[in-house]
């Protein structure tokens, strides 16, 4: 053993030399996601090409955006005049010129405001359903909505949808008072006392508060209400009836009673086998041979009721996914709690199958809000009836991507919003941990 | 449910019927079926008195009388003569037609966008959510009118393509032409042809039946080449060279069977106002495939993403481990475990392609809801008969699909002990 120090051990550490260039940056960025190998490079270079080629014919014609003409020949000659002979461009003059029946169909000019109020409010009220954050007091708005924004839209004394909802609320004292003895017996009377109120009182209430306090609206005809407010109007009721509807559907389809699953799994399969198109035609034609003679009833409702129905069936079965994926543990839990059927849905089985099945239900509500599209096929003037039309006058014949553009941006951005939706809903209610 | 309860000594109250869980459900499905059958007889009553005022009976007679009109796709023998009933077979044989052919064209799109989607390079995944998002999210009913107005507005007329110095060309070497009257492609055409069998309803084409036979022996004559050759391997370790005999398997059959026929193609040619000879698909057909198969593709995209997803890397790991090459890694670990995720929700968006068929009214493409559901009603003014039929036939179509489909997934389905 010596005591010499080992002289070829550094007793300093070196400096780090810098990474060579392409390792470090959006160069290695690319290197690794990029170019990693040949099938790679190959995809990246088609996919470059692909957009270059879409961004060169986009982009000079989104920038020849034309705004102000009366008609597409117009249109054309201000292009050709600013941009050159050859030059291609949006004439977006047509969305400037129409926009108005795009959105509101023949809805009376004076009366945008109330449909835009009712917009407002329908937010307002969707709200506190959406978010947890927000103020529970504004649950009320929610439950009034529907006859508030009925009687917004269509316009007609306020004492009707009021003497309209009286019904529920008579319903609702019949069913608090009789309570106590049965729930069975309270949910029938409630029923029998809401229907009789329907039927005998509502009409006399309506029209004596209108003789004595006339607060009335113009009202507006529904074959006045189009454009995308139509689309708004079937796709939100549509949305907001089909959901309870597929939870008893689903329920009914796993129940034990064998008449009652039986009478669920015909309706879910018999709606599900049919195009959604022959079900409105249905509603269209044959409904007049169904219902009594000199029946006539509105359009939109008729149309409202079918995309329920309709969406109704496949909700059911989104939910009754969800309900298979419980485990059994739980309604067994829910059994030995002592709870009753109704008690251990409503506080066990419901919220949980509910949230498994949350992907699915919006899916169903997005599937249900483009399929409000078709209602243009019974006479219904929703955007794509309106684009049909101005596609045919002279003045706009020729044009077609400027249209389409506008109507499908605005069908996009609600069915994008409800699908973004879904995602903060499923990361809110996640209690497992990963 | 807590059934257990003591029998009530005392005799039989009204309302144990409501209270007693022994009757409850029995009293439940009573009142059901007892609502239910009076809102049914409720509406048979309404719907005979209807007709009754409207002097219409009921009757399918219709459907054996002279139809009258035109269908522009036909695949068996149709003219305006034909019964209305006939021309029901063209337009289903058109619906199936179009749900055909889209299933491929989608299936096809949407593997290749879900896997594409899944690639670690940025710029492909980012153009295939782009791609999946924006075609989910705008209703078909627009893709399907879009597609048709370009097709129609934009696509050159067939006087273009006239002249020594024509403004439109023929894509793909002069064999497809893009008109703004549809697209025309080259047919398939024998000079010496077998002829047709005639079934009574269509005629079925002898050249096409030798051929799809001939193709399946060689199928089933590779299939065995490869047993054999497999069992010599498991008895010796050595795999015998087989390729070549594959090769020759697979493919000399076919060419044989086609020369003898005198196969050869028959490319359209500008005659006239209008292209002749090829296979003319109007712009109805090809702007309804195009933007069927676009869109389910994009669903197909997110149910084959989710199916790859849904594997475990383990899985992948493991096979890797025991020295799987990486393309049997996928046909042998990955792939038929993804199948079994990804077959269901396959199924559903064929039937809804099947279903979404009956857009064609937007394009006036002639199917069963133009014929039977169109056409035939307005002219015979029997909605409910026609309607209650087109649903029917709606309706079996899809629960066959779905039952085939099911059949075909409990064959794959995990075998649970």
């Amino acid at each position: 053993m010596t005591d010499q120090p080992l002289q070829y051990v550094r007793t300093e550490m070196l400096e780090a030399k810098a990474p060579p260039s392409f390792q470090i940056g959006p160069l290695r960025w690319a290197r690794e996601n990029l170019f990693s190998g040949w099938l790679n490079s190959l995809l990246t270079l088609v996919s470059l090409y692909v957009i270059l080629t879409l961004l060169a014919g986009v982009a000079p014609w989104f920038g020849h955006t034309v705004w102000n003409a009366g008609s597409l020949s117009e249109c054309r000659k201000i292009i050709h005049s600013d941009f050159g002979p050859n030059a291609d461009g949006a004439c977006f003059a047509v969305i400037h010129e129409r926009w108005n029946q795009l959105l509101y169909g023949f809805y009376p000019v004076e009366g945008y405001w109330r449909a835009n109020l009712a917009l407002v409010g329908m937010l307002l009220a969707i709200a506190p359903i959406l978010f947890s954050q927000v103020p529970r007091k504004l649950l009320w708005l929610s439950a009034l909505y529907p006859f508030l924004g009925f009687w917004l839209i269509w316009g007609g004394s306020l004492w009707f949808p009021i003497s309209a909802l009286l019904g529920f609320v008579v319903g609702g004292i019949a069913f608090r008072l009789m309570v106590e003895k049965s729930t069975v017996l309270a949910a029938a009377a409630g029923f029998v006392v809401a229907w009789l109120w329907w039927f005998f009182a509502a009409g006399p209430v309506d029209e004596g508060l209108s003789a004595v306090l006339p607060i009335a609206l113009e009202s507006v005809q529904s074959r006045d209400v189009g454009g995308f407010l139509l689309s708004i109007i079937i796709g939100i009721s549509g949305i907001t009836l089909s959901l309870p509807l597929g939870v008893l559907l689903a329920l009914g389809r796993q129940s034990n009673m064998f008449f009652i699953r039986t009478v669920s799994v015909g309706f879910i399969e018999f709606i599900r086998g049919v195009p959604l198109i022959t079900l409105l035609f249905t509603a269209s034609l044959l409904l007049n041979y169904f219902l009594p003679p000199g029946t006539n009833f509105d359009l939109i409702l008729r149309v409202v009721i079918m995309v329920t129905l309709f969406a109704a069936a496949y909700m059911a079965e989104v939910i009754r996914g969800g309900l298979a994926a419980l485990p059994r543990g739980q309604y067994e839990a829910a059994d030995a709690l002592g709870l009753d059927y109704w008690m251990a849905q409503r506080l066990i089985i419901m919220p949980q199958a509910l949230k498994i099945s949350i992907p699915g239900i919006v899916n169903t509500f997005i599937g249900l809000f483009k399929d409000t599209t078709l209602v243009v096929f019974i006479g219904l003037l929703d955007p794509i009836g309106f684009i049909n039309a101005i596609r045919a006058t002279s003045d706009w014949n020729g044009i077609y991507w400027e249209l389409y553009i506008f109507v499908g941006a605005l069908f996009f951005v609600f069915c994008y919003g409800m699908s973004k939706y879904s995602m903060y809903l499923e990361r809110k209610l996640q209690t497992d941990h990963h | 449910m807590a059934d257990i309860t003591i029998p009530p000594k005392d005799s039989f109250r009204l309302s144990m019927l409501i209270y007693d869980t022994r009757y409850r459900s029995l009293t439940i499905q009573v009142v059901f079926m007892f609502l239910l059958m009076a809102g049914a007889t409720w509406l048979v009553n309404n719907t005979i008195y209807n007709l009754h005022v409207l002097g219409k009976d009921f009757s399918y007679s219709f459907l054996w009388s002279r139809a009258g009109y035109d269908i522009n796709q036909r695949f068996i023998a149709y003219n305006s003569d034909s019964t209305h009933g006939r021309a029901m077979l063209v337009g289903l044989l058109n619906t199936l037609f179009i749900a055909f052919i889209s299933c491929v064209a989608a299936t096809v799109l949407g593997v290749i966008a879900g896997v594409l989607r899944l690639s670690k390079n940025w710029v492909v995944a980012k153009l295939m959510a782009i791609y999946v998002e924006s075609f989910r999210n705008i209703p078909l009913l627009i893709w399907i009118l879009v597609i048709f107005a370009v097709m129609t507005e934009a696509a050159p007329a067939p006087n273009a393509f006239r002249g020594a110095n024509p403004s439109a060309h023929m894509w793909f070497f002069d064999t497809i032409a893009v008109t703004n009257r549809g697209v025309y492609f080259p047919e398939p055409l024998f000079f010496r042809s077998l002829g047709n069998i005639d079934l009574g309803i269509f005629l079925v084409s002898t050249d096409l039946l030798a051929i799809i036979a001939v193709m399946v022996l060689s199928i089933l004559g590779y299939k065995r080449l490869q047993r054999s050759a497999e069992t010599v391997q498991n008895a010796t370790g050595i795999r015998p060279v087989t390729w070549w005999k594959s090769a020759l398997i697979l493919i000399a059959p076919i060419v044989i069977l086609l020369v003898a026929l005198g196969f050869h193609l028959g490319y359209p040619e500008l005659k006239g106002f209008n292209f002749r000879g090829g296979v003319h698909a109007r712009n109805s057909l090809i702007a309804l495939w195009v933007a069927l198969s676009v869109y389910t593709g994009a669903f197909i995209a997110e149910i084959v993403r989710a199916g790859i997803q849904a594997i475990s890397r383990g899985q992948t790991e493991a096979a890797l481990a025991l020295g799987l090459k990486p393309g049997q890694t996928t046909n042998l670990v990955v792939l038929p475990q993804a199948l079994r995720v990804i077959i269901p929700p396959m199924i559903s968006e064929y039937l809804n392609i099947t279903k979404n068929t009956s857009l064609a009214i937007a394009v006036g493409y002639m199917d069963l809801r133009a014929t039977l559901g169109g056409i035939t009603l307005n002219q015979t003014g029997r909605e409910l008969e026609a309607m209650l039929l087109m649903m029917g036939i709606y309706l079996a179509i899809s629960l066959i699909i779905s039952s085939v489909m099911n059949f075909y997934n409990r064959s794959v389905k995990l075998k649970e002990r």
